[in-house]
């Protein structure tokens, strides 16, 4: 689950993590008013997205008086940005982060990520920080550091202060950075973080080391042990279907095809998309309906599927294991009842109770195209959606 | 001979009671599995499908002599259950649980260095030795006894691929599904240096999917070890990048994780990678043609 930049910084505040004093505003009063309480002589005005690039997106201002952050906040608040990952369409900014401008003498990089090929937390820095990491470790690898985490110890000061002196943190700064490693490194793990990335973690010119952007995803099979995260999700940043579907604990991904699948199984569904377009077809979700579904779940996924109004035709792959096809039959059925379904289905079932399944399907007395392979069904259903 | 499991392979069902284990300890059973007890704490002393539940998997072990474990116990508990199974020094423990936060993972593969027992999973279907020993969720009857080893990071692409083989008169030594998140217990080259040692597997079926670089790693391990002809599938070309596929595991971020990339590595490493998901068990068969291992490989 993504986070905003202001919800991340008052998390790692709460860990003792250094982050310039801010605030957030939804309107262009509020944004002054966050000024006139900081009271700083620079105020930075920061669209609230839940996507990076937005400085070079234009949603990013330094403010030198309060005149220039009601223009600025006027300014940012409702524009939709478009950047390298919002997709062309772009994101409209409903929040603004109010922030006092500090005197930057040097952006660094700090990030913590998991490392699957040694299956421990990494922690990696450079001191080319403000660009993107991924040029970085292209260009110049020998620019990143990294210390791999031992769950059992956690980091060690001795880690975090070789990666310190490693990217050049000037000497006097050291110990304030190791602390916000270490920090940072316990905010990471206490709050089941996927990502925790600093870019730029700056040196300021009082002597300061702070996190001056902070970007935290969080796994989202820990949620429910962290409630306080949960309180932060905004809906307004995700696409309807997907959360519609996330309250059936359906996986389901918008994309951008007519073709509408239902399958079971997060590898059989990626193979379904791929070999809908192998037959010339486009996919236009990706959808897996999970092993614990209920006639319900697969009702509601079907639901779903047909909210989208490109869906010209619906593919069902099934190869029940856990899952079981009874179920599926059950559910699709009831669902193209409800929806009074008027596009073509094509249905190919396999595994668990498959005989019980086709039986239920060829009762139904509905027109439901049966396959006898992925490829069969595939084919089928990217004819009758041409 | 088969790898991890075999005909006397005695099965503890740790979470036995809840629902999902209950119909699956039934089809194992039915398969031929030796169940021999479940755990469920509280509900020890009682009986299920004829099989006896006890309240602590060490002493199911000590009363049963089981070697192995397949666990269906909630996501907040597996990581716990898993430990509870390193702990009784069991072989084999085969998690079938999805969605445990990866931190509770990490711990469990600390944890386990240097320890007896072998995880398989979690998030994944579970191991097959086809008319000897079913241990997880895999519908049994698409399984033939034979000579393929099937190793797969998704569960139902395993099905579709033993499914092909069998429906073209190709049986399976032993199909393992190692799970589609991000931190597991057995990856990619443990299965495949196993069917690499055992005598029955003539070749394997590798099945991957995008995110992290697990196959481009057993594709230089085969390249340089294995003695056995081995082709690939890999799910999630068409994925757009930054989006979680159902898997934990399965996402492409900062360009790394791409199918294209996984073939590509893998097709250099001497792995022919299916086309498309239906040409999995066609592709294995050109190659026995090739090799001159289809007549060993056939279902007498």
């Amino acid at each position: 689950m993504n986070i905003h930049e202001y919800q991340g910084k008052e998390v790692l505040r709460s860990y003792g993590v250094a982050v310039p004093n801010g605030k957030v505003a939804f309107s262009v009063e509020e944004a002054v008013e966050a000024a006139k309480e900081l009271g700083t002589a620079v105020n930075v005005v920061k669209a609230q997205i839940h996507a990076g690039g937005r400085g070079k997106a234009g949603g990013v201002k330094v403010a030198k008086n309060l005149d220039e952050v009601r223009t600025y906040a006027e300014e940012i608040l409702g524009k939709v940005l478009v950047t390298h990952q919002t997709g062309p369409e772009g994101k409209e900014v409903k929040r603004l982060l109010i922030e006092e401008g500090c005197d930057i003498k040097k952006e660094y990089y700090i990030g913590l990520v998991l490392d699957r090929a040694t299956s421990q937390i990494v922690l990696m820095a450079s001191e080319e920080g403000g660009t993107e990491i991924e040029e970085v470790a292209e260009k110049t690898p020998e620019k990143i550091f990294k210390e791999y985490i031992d769950p059992v110890t956690g980091l060690s000061a001795y880690q975090a202060r070789r990666v310190a002196f490693n990217i050049n943190i000037p000497k006097e700064l050291v110990g304030q950075a190791v602390k916000f490693m270490m920090s940072l490194y316990t905010a990471f793990v206490e709050k089941d973080c996927s990502i925790a990335e600093i870019n730029p973690l700056v040196v300021t010119g009082d002597g300061k080391v702070m996190a001056l952007d902070a970007k935290l995803n969080f796994d989202s099979n820990a949620l429910y042990r962290h409630k306080d995260i949960l309180e932060y999700r905004d809906l307004e940043e995700e696409d309807e279907k997907e959360i519609e579907a996330s309250k059936y604990d359906l996986s389901y991904i918008a994309l951008d095809g007519n073709i509408g699948c239902m399958v079971n199984g997060a590898g059989l569904a990626m193979a379904t998309m791929d070999i809908i377009k192998h037959y010339g077809g486009d996919p236009a979700n990706f959808l897996d309906v999970g092993g614990g579904a209920t006639a319900e779940k697969v009702t509601e996924a079907f639901k779903i599927i047909l909210s989208d109004e490109n869906v010209k035709g619906i593919f069902v792959n099934i190869f029940g294991g856990i899952m079981k096809c009874d179920v599926i039959a059950t559910g699709v059925v009831e669902a193209a009842k409800q929806v009074s379904l008027s596009v073509p289905l094509v249905v190919r079932l396999e595994g668990t109770n498959v005989d019980a399944g086709k039986e239920i399907l060829n009762q139904s007395g509905l027109d439901i195209v049966s396959a006898d392979s992925m490829a069969d069904g595939a084919q089928k259903i990217v004819s009758l959606v041409k | 001979m088969s790898v991890f499991i075999n005909k006397d392979t005695k099965v503890i069902v740790q979470g036995i009671t809840g629902s999902t284990a209950l119909f699956h300890t039934k089809q194992m059973l039915e398969y031929g599995t030796k169940i021999v007890g479940g755990v469920t704490p509280g509900k020890g002393g009682t009986e299920v499908e004829g099989v006896p539940v006890f309240n602590t998997l060490s002493e199911a072990v000590k009363e049963t002599g089981a070697n192995a474990s397949v666990i269906y116990v909630p996501a907040p508990f597996a990581a716990d259950a898993i430990l509870e199974a390193v702990d009784a020094e069991l072989d084999l423990a085969i998690c079938i649980t999805e969605h445990i936060p990866v931190l509770d993972m990490v711990k469990v593969k600390r944890y386990m260095q240097g320890k007896k027992t072998r995880l398989v999973g979690p998030n994944c279907p579970g191991v097959i030795t086809p008319d000897e020993c079913k241990i997880g969720i895999m519908p049994g009857y698409i399984h033939t006894k034979g000579h393929v080893g099937v190793v797969s990071r998704s569960g139902t692409l395993t099905y579709e691929a033993v499914h092909q083989l069998t429906k073209a008169g190709i049986g399976q030594s032993t199909a393992v599904g190692i799970g589609g998140d991000p931190v597991n217990g057995t990856d990619f080259i443990d299965v495949l240096k196993a069917f690499n040692e055992d005598p029955e597997t003539k070749a394997v079926i590798m099945i991957g999917e995008i995110g992290g670089t697990a196959e481009e790693e057993a594709a230089e391990w085969v390249k340089a070890n294995m003695t056995k002809p081995v082709v690939g599938f890999i799910g999630g070309r068409t994925a757009p990048p930054g989006k979680r596929m159902g898997h934990a595991g399965a996402i492409i971020s900062g360009g790394k994780g791409t199918a294209d990339e996984k073939i590509r590595v893998m097709n250099e490493c001497g792995i022919p990678v299916a086309e498309t998901p239906s040409v999995m068990g066609e592709t294995l068969i050109n190659v026995l043609k090739e090799q001159g291992l289809l007549e060993e490989c056939k279902t007498h």
